[in-house]
């Protein structure tokens, strides 16, 4: 059997936090270029140089891309052939997580109780961790962090057979609508439908940390994604919420089984910033 | 952009009020930094009659949460956070002589109308742009709670900081004056 240690696991979590938050994906970076040649507002022209420029000085001087170097949303795809030697498997990532932020000066967003005390864990861990066994003996990890700005604005609708596409596109204008320039756009929004309460989120977040040009395989929904895309992006909203056709960068559907009585649906919108890493151990 | 407008911060009452709604403007001087919890513990100085760790009189105050600053460097990323968060502490500051603020995204109308009555606009930098912003900062120091972290009360020194004033002391709203001409549904 395939062996992979633990302390390989921590450095590849270490290294994926400062990939992911200091490099912007390059079909990001050039979605905004595109967006910028195309956008009429002057404001939200001005506005896409900026990102390109943030962008820019990022990746030349390995600094965040934004401050909110979020929680770090950890997806790990663990083959079922696959051996993990040395230690807990999840210790090993939050390690990683408290490696990459602490010697990545990446900033520490979490607390360890959300009530009371809310007082800073100090190195960003625990990450949020969604492990699925897949076959193979590989370990497949993807790091989205994700900060506040964008996921506070996220939304359930617990929709029935009835509400149907128009339930799905009311609940999507309204996510996008209410969260405007408080989500930072131009966003990327994952949109997840059926499933059940915690299944439909989880689609969403996936769906939201999905490659920007990466499409649904099926194309019924793959033109929904189109659709929705089109009518987010005539909501008015525009880059930094102050105007113009340039709301969302990309929709991403992702979808399930679901219950006779219900149609479960979900958004997760992810800020400019769409970031995130990835590595196959 | 054309027409930027260079203004000097902290401000005196005749520049907050006559900043309007979609007009850009650089910001160079002093001004505050201050998020969630500072915002929390500057309210319960108020309830407790205890002095404000400073004075907030013509003081513009940026909702930020800088990442760590890296050797040789002033501050890290330092873009604004959303500023709604703060709206449930806003007016009480206002009343003590707050004169501007800087964050991203939707207001209160409470917190509007105390705008309206003290005299006092919004501004938003630009959302995410931390990495660029921060060089508009030139010193960063912490004033107070320390323990917070990136959420310490801070003073900046910035040179030509980049804003758009997006409510106005008159209630003039540039998210929904620039978001109206592309509304198409």
């Amino acid at each position: 059997m395939r062996e992979l240690s633990v302390e390989k696991i921590t450095q590849a979590v270490a290294d994926l936090c400062v990939e992911a938050c200091c490099r912007l994906p390059e079909d990001m970076r050039k979605a905004f270029a595109t967006a910028r040649d195309s956008e009429p507002s002057a404001v939200g022209r001005d506005i896409l140089g900026q990102l390109l420029e943030n962008a820019d000085i990022a990746r030349e001087e390995t600094v965040p891309i934004c401050q909110d170097t979020g929680l770090a949303v950890i997806f790990a795809d663990l083959g079922q052939d696959l051996h993990i030697t040395g230690g807990d498997f999840t210790e090993a990532v939050n390690l990683g997580v408290h490696k990459g932020y602490v010697e990545g000066y990446l900033r520490k967003s979490s607390v360890a109780e959300p009530l009371f005390e809310r007082k800073n864990t100090g190195d960003n861990t625990p990450c949020v961790l969604h492990l699925r066994l897949v076959p193979g003996d590989r370990l497949r990890l993807r790091l989205a962090p994700k900060g506040a700005g964008s996921e506070n604005k996220s939304m359930l609708k617990m929709l029935v057979p009835a509400d149907g596409l128009e339930g799905v596109r009311k609940t999507v204008l309204e996510a996008v609508t209410v969260a405007g320039p408080n989500a930072c756009p131009p966003m990327v929004v994952g949109v997840g439908i059926g499933g059940n309460m915690e299944l439909c989120c989880l689609l969403a977040k996936r769906a939201a940390a999905r490659d920007l040009h990466s499409r649904n395989p099926d194309p019924r929904y793959a033109a929904l994604e189109d659709e929705l895309l089109d009518m987010v992006n005539r909501s008015g909203i525009g880059p930094q919420g102050l105007g113009g056709v340039t709301t969302a960068l990309a929709v991403h559907v992702e979808w399930a089984a679901t219950h006779i009585a219900q149609l479960p649906c979900a958004v997760n919108i992810n800020c400019h910033a769409a970031r995130h890493a990835e590595i196959l151990l | 952009m054309s027409d930027v407008r260079y203004i000097k911060a902290p401000f005196d009452e005749a520049t907050a009020r006559s900043l309007r709604a979609g007009e850009s403007v650089r910001i160079s001087g002093v001004i505050l930094a201050a998020r969630d919890a500072a915002h929390q513990r500057l309210c319960a100085c108020l309830d407790q009659g205890e002095p404000l760790p400073c004075d907030l009189q013509g003081h513009v105050v940026y909702y930020v949460g800088p990442s760590p600053a890296k050797p040789g460097q002033a501050i890290g990323s330092a873009g604004p956070t959303t500023s709604g968060r703060m709206d449930a502490y806003t007016p009480r500051l206002l009343a003590c002589g707050l004169r501007g603020m800087i964050g991203k995204g939707y207001r209160k109308p409470e917190v509007v109308e105390a705008m309206k009555q003290y005299g006092v606009p919004y501004m938003a930098a630009v959302g995410g742009a931390g990495a660029l912003i921060s060089r508009a900062i030139k010193k960063y120091t912490v004033l107070a709670w320390p323990e917070l972290g990136p959420e310490a009360l801070a003073l900046m020194e910035v040179e030509q900081f980049p804003a758009i004033v997006v409510i106005d002391c008159l209630g003039n709203n540039q998210y929904e004056a620039g978001q109206a001409p592309y509304k198409k549904l």
